[in-house]
C-alpha cells in the first residue's frame, strides 16, 4: 500500500514547478552567499588615533597597530572629544588615546598608559577590538623588554610564553564555523517547512478527505508523507558537502557515513515536528507562520550563532530540548573535529527520543475522523 | 468616507478573525526581545576547561586556582594524559585546555622560558579568539604578581572604557535589529499576502467595481497592519526599556518619526509585491526571499556589514532596514543629536518616493489593463 | 425486504451550541439510490460524513454495511467508496494515475488495477486522455472520473456528495447513466443533491430542513402526499418551513 502513496508523493514533487528548483537552488545559494554575509569575524576596525605623545615610540606603537591587519586608521584626531564626535558619526569604531609622556613614562617608570574607547554597541565588536589592541600593547611591551633588557643585561628575567593552539580551526576562519552550521539550517527548513505545507496543502485541496475515506492506515500515511522528506533530506545533504568541498576546501574530518546517519534521525525529528504543525492547521498561512515562530526560537537557541555556555540556566534548559542544539554539536563534532559515534552517544539518544516523540505526536494528532 | 471607514473596519475583522496569526503577529516581537534580551549573547562566561598539568608545582597550582576563581572559566576536569584530553574535546565537553610544560617553575625562575599551552577549540573563531585574551591575561597577571620581587620588564596598562554599552550587553545591539526584522515582517509581508489573498478569491475585482476609489481600498488594506505594527513598536520600546533596561538615550520623537518613515517604506514594499504577484505562496516567498532573508543576513541586525565582501556591502546599502537600523541604533543607543542621522533619513525618504512612484505606475497599469 | 445496509437511529451531530444533524432515523436497503435533499446547511454533508466514518455522532447510532459508525470506522472504510463535493482528485496526477493510486490503497492487485483502468476509460471513451493531468480536464468529465474512482475497488456501497454541482442538465443526466450501471452491478448509492431533476431518479428520497428530516418517501409518493407535480414543488412546501440561513 505504501508503495502507492510514495510514488504519489514524488510524482507530484516533480511535477510541481517549483519543488524541484527549491530542492537544488536553496542549498547552491545558502552556501554561496551565506557564508560570507553570515560572518561575526571582526576585522576592518575602523580606529581613530589621538597621538598626545608624538614620540618615536608612541609612532612605532601605531604603525605596530596598523600592520597587525585587524585595524584601519581612520584618522589622527587631535583630541579625544574630536575622536568621540568621528566614533558618533559612525566614522569609526576605537579609539585608542596614548598619554602624553607615553614614551618617557615607559622608559623611566616601565609602565606607560594608554586609553582604548570601543564602540560597545555591538559587544562583540567592542570587545574584540579591544582585545586585540590590549594583546598588541603587550607585545609592543615585550619588543621594548627585549630591547632593552639586552642592554642592561640583569641576567635573566622570570618569564613564561603562553602559546595558544587554535584546534580544529588553525586559521579561525569563520566559515569554518559557519559552514556545518549552515548545513543544518538548510536540512531543517527544507525538511521542516515542506512537509507542514504538505498535508495543509492536502487539506485546502480537499484530496485529504478522500484520503481519509479509504483504509489507510494513520501510520502508513504519516510514513508515506516521512518518506519523500527523508530522500530529499539527503539530496540535499550531498549537494552541500559538495559545494563545502569544491567551494571552501572543507572535508569533514570525521566519518562522512556518521554524518548521514545522524542526518537520518534529524531529518525524522524535524519532519515530524513539520507534521505535528501541519495537523493542528487549517491554512497555509498559518502553518507558515506557525512553522517560522517556533524555528526562530530554535534557532537562536541552538548555539547555531552564539555559544550555549553563555545562556542564562533557563535558555540553556531550553536548549536541552531543542534538537537543532543537538544536531549542530554533532555536525560540528564530526565535521571540524572527527569525533565518532562514542563521543556522540548522548546526542544520538537525545535524537532518537526526539524522532520517536514528534512521529508518534504526529500520527496520534493526524486525525482521519472528527 | 463613511465607507472608508467600513472598509478599515471590514480588515480589521479578518485580521482579528484568525486568532492563532494574530497572536504570533502580537507574540513575535515579545519573544524576540526576551531571547535577544536574555538569552543571545556572545559574552563569554562560564566556558568549560581542563588542565593538563605536567609539572604540578606551587606555580601552576597557583595558576589553575586563579583561572578556577574567574567568572569566565570552570575548571572541570585536570586530565592525565594526552588522549583524554583529546576525547574531552571532541565531545564537546571542554573549550579549551591549558597544558603546562614539565618543570614549569624552575624553568620560569631560570631560563624564563616556561610554556603554557593552551589549546582552544577553535570551531568558533570568535569565542576562541576572546577566551585566549581571557586566559592569557589571568595567567600574566598571576604571573606577574609572582614575580613582582624580579621585575624588570615593560609593561602598557591599557584603560578600556565601553561606550555607550559598558555591560556589553548583547540587547544593545539587537534591539534596533528586531525592530527592523518585525517592522518588515508585519508590513511588507502580511500586507502583500492580505492583499493577493483577496486577488486569488476574486473578491478583489468586486471591490474595485465597487463605487469607492481604488486607492482607498489599498489604503484600507494598510490601516490595520499600520496599526498593528505601531502596537508592536510601542511593545518592543517599552519591553526594551523597562524589561531589558536598554536606555532611550536620543529623542524620542526622532526615533517614531524614523519608524514611520520605516514602516511606510515597508508597507509600499508590500503594495509592490502584491501588484506584482497572483498567488499567496508566491507573494509568501517573493517576500520571504527577497526582504526577509537580506533583512536578516544583510542589515547588519547580526553580522557586521563592514566584515562582508565588497558586493555584497554595496547590496546591502539598498536594504532598507540597513539603514533603519543604524538610524535607531545611533538614536537610541549612543543618543546622537540629529545631525548624525540626516544620511538615513535621506535615504529612507529617497527610498519612499523611489517606491511610490513604482507603485502608482503599476497600480495604474494594472488597472488600466483589467 | 432486502438486507439494510445503511441504518442511522437518533443520530445527531453538535458543532457547540449549533446541531447540524438533528435526530435523523432512516434505513436503506441493498441496491437502493437513496437521495438526500436539503438546501445549503440543511446538514446533509455533515449526516454523510457521519456514515462514512469522517465525522464522530455526538449522540444515537447507525450502522454501515454491517459495521458501527462509531467504533467501526476503518471497516467500514474498507467497504464504502467516496466522493465528495470538490470530487477530490489529485489534480497534479495523470488520469491513470489517480486510478493506479486509489485502487493501490484499498489493496487492490497490480494487474487487476491495470485491467480495471483500461477496461473503465475504454468505457467511459476517456482512452485518449489516460496521460492528461486531472488538473487539464474540463468538470463534468473530472467528476465522471472522480465517480468511477470512487467505485473503483467496487465497494458495497458509495457515497456520493453533491456530485453534480455546476454542469449542465446533459452532462448531469450522462452522470446519472453511470450511477445506474453501479446499482446495477449491485453498488447501494447514497446521493445528496440540491438539484431537483436529480432526485426524480432516486428510488427514495429524504428532504432534510435544519437538520431534520421532515419527509421520507418515493418521489412518486410524495408528490402525491402533497399534490405536487414536480419534485421542485415538493420541496418547496417542506423547505418553507427552515428557519436556518443557508451559508
Amino acid at each position: 500500500m505504501i508503495k502507492y502513496l510514495l510514488e504519489k508523493e514524488f510524482k507530484q514533487i516533480v511535477r510541481n514547478p517549483f519543488m524541484p528548483r527549491l530542492i537544488l537552488f536553496m542549498p547552491v545559494m545558502t552556501l554561496l552567499i551565506m557564508p560570507w554575509a553570515a560572518n561575526q569575524e571582526i576585522k576592518n576596525i575602523k580606529l581613530s588615533v589621538v597621538d598626545n605623545d608624538h614620540s618615536s615610540y608612541s609612532e612605532r606603537l601605531i604603525q605596530k597597530v596598523i600592520a597587525s591587519g585587524y585595524f584601519i586608521l581612520e584618522d589622527l584626531s587631535n583630541s579625544n572629544d574630536e575622536a568621540l564626535k568621528s566614533i558618533e558619526s559612525g566614522k569609526a569604531d576605537l579609539i585608542l588615546d596614548i598619554s602624553p609622556e607615553f614614551e618617557k613614562n615607559l622608559i623611566s617608570t616601565g609602565t606607560a598608559e594608554v586609553m582604548i574607547s570601543a564602540n560597545a554597541v555591538n559587544g562583540t565588536k567592542g570587545g574584540l577590538g579591544s582585545g586585540y589592541l590590549s594583546a598588541i600593547m603587550s607585545d609592543f611591551a615585550d619588543d621594548i623588554t627585549t630591547e632593552r633588557g639586552l642592554n642592561a643585561g640583569t641576567g635573566v628575567t622570570p618569564g613564561i610564553q603562553i602559546v595558544p593552539h587554535n584546534k580544529y580551526n588553525l586559521y579561525l576562519d569563520y566559515k569554518v564555523f559557519m559552514v556545518p552550521a549552515l548545513v543544518v539550517m538548510l536540512l531543517t527548513m527544507l525538511t521542516g517547512f515542506l512537509p507542514a505545507l504538505n498535508i495543509v496543502g492536502e487539506k485546502e485541496a480537499g484530496t485529504i478527505e478522500q484520503m481519509n475515506v479509504t483504509p489507510v492506515s494513520k501510520f502508513t500515511f504519516i510514513l508515506g508523507k516521512l518518506i519523500p522528506y527523508w530522500i530529499i533530506g539527503f539530496v540535499v545533504l550531498s549537494i552541500a558537502f559538495i559545494l563545502a568541498a569544491l567551494v571552501y576546501g572543507l572535508y569533514p574530518v570525521g566519518n562522512l557515513l556518521t554524518i548521514y546517519f545522524y542526518a537520518s534521525i534529524y531529518i525524522l525529528v524535524v519532519s515530524g515536528l513539520g507534521l505535528v504543525i501541519s495537523n493542528y492547521s487549517d491554512t497555509m498561512q498559518q502553518a507558515m507562520f506557525v512553522m517560522f515562530f517556533f524555528m526562530l526560537i530554535l534557532i537562536l537557541l541552538s548555539g547555531l550563532f552564539t555559544p550555549v555556555s553563555s545562556m542564562p540556566d533557563w535558555a540553556q534548559w531550553v536548549s536541552r530540548v531543542n534538537p537543532l542544539s543537538y544536531f549542530i554539536q554533532v555536525m560540528r563534532a564530526i565535521y571540524l573535529k572527527g569525533s565518532g559515534i562514542r563521543e556522540l552517544l548522548p546526542q544520538l539518544f537525545s535524537l532518537l527520543g526526539f524522532a520517536l516523540v514528534f512521529n508518534l505526536w504526529a500520527v496520534w494528532s493526524y486525525r482521519k475522523s472528527s | 468616507m463613511k465607507q472608508f471607514l467600513a472598509f478599515v473596519k471590514k480588515e480589521f475583522y479578518h485580521i482579528f478573525r484568525d486568532t492563532r496569526t494574530m497572536l504570533i503577529l502580537l507574540g513575535m516581537p515579545i519573544v524576540q526581545i526576551i531571547l535577544f534580551g536574555f538569552a543571545i549573547t556572545t559574552e563569554v562566561k562560564n566556558t568549560r576547561i581542563a588542565v593538563y598539568d605536567l609539572s604540578n608545582d606551587v606555580v601552576t597550582q597557583q595558576i589553575i586556582q586563579r583561572l578556577q576563581a574567574n567568572t569566565y572559566f570552570t575548571v572541570v576536569e585536570s586530565v592525565g594524559s594526552p588522549e583524554r584530553m583529546d576525547e574531552l574535546m571532541k565531545a564537546g565537553k571542554v573549550s579549551m585546555v591549558v597544558v603546562f610544560d614539565a618543570d614549569f617553575e624552575s624553568n620560569m625562575l631560570h631560563t624564563g622560558e616556561a610554556a603554557i599551552q593552551l589549546i582552544v577549540d577553535a570551531t568558533d573563531p570568535n569565542q576562541a579568539t576572546t577566551i585566549t585574551n581571557y586566559a592569557t591575561s589571568i595567567i600574566t597577571q598571576s604571573i606577574q604578581e609572582m614575580t613582582t620581587g624580579y621585575s624588570a620588564s615593560f609593561t602598557i596598562l591599557p584603560q578600556t572604557r565601553m561606550l555607550y554599552n559598558p555591560q556589553m550587553e548583547g540587547a544593545y545591539n539587537f534591539v534596533p535589529g528586531v525592530m527592523g526584522l518585525i517592522l518588515m515582517l508585519i508590513c511588507a509581508m502580511m500586507t502583500s499576502i492580505a492583499i493577493v489573498r483577496e486577488k486569488e478569491k476574486g473578491s478583489m475585482e468586486i471591490l474595485l467595481a465597487s463605487p469607492i476609489k481604488p486607492i482607498f481600498i489599498i489604503i484600507a488594506k494598510a490601516v490595520p497592519y499600520f496599526t498593528l505594527s505601531m502596537v508592536n513598536l510601542v511593545t518592543i520600546l517599552l519591553l526594551s526599556f523597562f524589561v531589558l533596561k536598554v536606555p532611550i538615550a536620543g529623542s524620542l520623537f526622532l526615533i517614531i518619526t524614523g519608524s514611520l518613515l520605516f514602516i511606510l517604506v515597508a508597507l509600499l514594499l508590500g503594495l509592490l509585491i502584491s501588484n506584482l504577484v497572483q498567488t499567496q505562496v508566491a507573494a509568501m516567498l517573493i517576500s520571504g526571499m527577497a526582504l526577509m532573508m537580506p533583512t536578516m543576513l544583510l542589515s547588519g541586525m547580526m553580522f557586521p556589514i563592514e566584515s562582508m565582501p565588497a558586493v555584497l556591502q554595496w547590496f546591502s546599502s539598498i536594504i532598507p532596514a540597513r539603514w533603519y537600523i543604524e538610524m535607531i541604533r545611533k538614536l537610541m543607543i549612543q543618543g546622537v543629536s540629529g545631525i548624525y542621522v540626516v544620511k538615513e533619513f535621506t535615504v529612507l525618504i529617497v527610498m519612499i518616493l523611489v517606491l511610490l512612484t513604482i507603485s502608482l505606475k503599476t497600480f495604474k497599469t494594472r488597472l488600466s489593463s483589467n | 425486504m432486502s438486507e439494510i445496509v445503511i441504518s442511522a437511529k437518533e443520530l445527531t451531530k453538535k458543532f457547540g451550541n449549533f446541531t447540524a444533524v438533528d435526530h435523523i432515523t432512516f434505513e436503506v436497503s441493498k441496491g437502493e439510490i437513496f437521495g438526500f435533499l436539503g438546501a445549503n446547511g440543511a446538514g446533509k454533508t455533515t449526516a454523510m460524513r457521519m456514515l462514512c466514518g469522517l465525522s464522530y455522532p455526538t449522540s444515537g447510532s447507525g450502522t454501515v454495511a454491517g459495521f458501527n459508525i462509531s467504533k467501526d470506522q476503518e471497516k467500514i472504510k474498507q467497504n464504502i467508496g467516496y466522493m465528495s463535493q470538490k470530487f477530490s482528485l489529485y489534480e497534479d496526477l495523470k488520469v491513470w494515475e489517480n486510478m493506479r493510486l486509489f485502487g493501490g490503497i484499498y489493496g487492490m492487485k497490480e494487474q487487476d488495477i491495470k485491467t480495471k483502468t483500461d477496461q473503465i476509460l475504454e468505457h467511459l471513451g476517456f482512452m485518449d486522455e489516460k496521460n492528461t493531468l486531472v488538473r487539464d480536464l474540463p468538470l463534468g468529465w473530472k467528476q465522471r472520473l472522480a465517480f468511477s474512482v470512487s467505485i473503483f475497488h467496487t465497494p458495497k456501497i458509495v457515497f456520493l456528495d453533491e456530485p453534480t454541482g455546476g454542469v449542465d442538465p446533459i452532462t448531469r443526466r450522462q452522470f446519472w447513466e453511470m450511477i445506474y450501471e453501479a446499482v446495477h452491478s449491485g453498488i447501494t448509492v447514497f446521493v445528496t443533491t440540491h438539484y431537483m431533476d436529480e432526485a426524480e431518479y432516486c428510488d427514495r428520497v429524504s428532504i432534510m430542513v435544519d437538520g431534520k428530516i421532515e419527509a421520507l418517501d418515493s418521489p412518486k409518493k410524495l408528490k402525491e402526499q402533497t399534490n405536487s407535480q414536480t419534485m421542485d414543488e415538493v420541496f418547496q412546501k417542506f423547505a418553507r418551513k427552515a428557519t436556518r440561513n443557508a451559508d
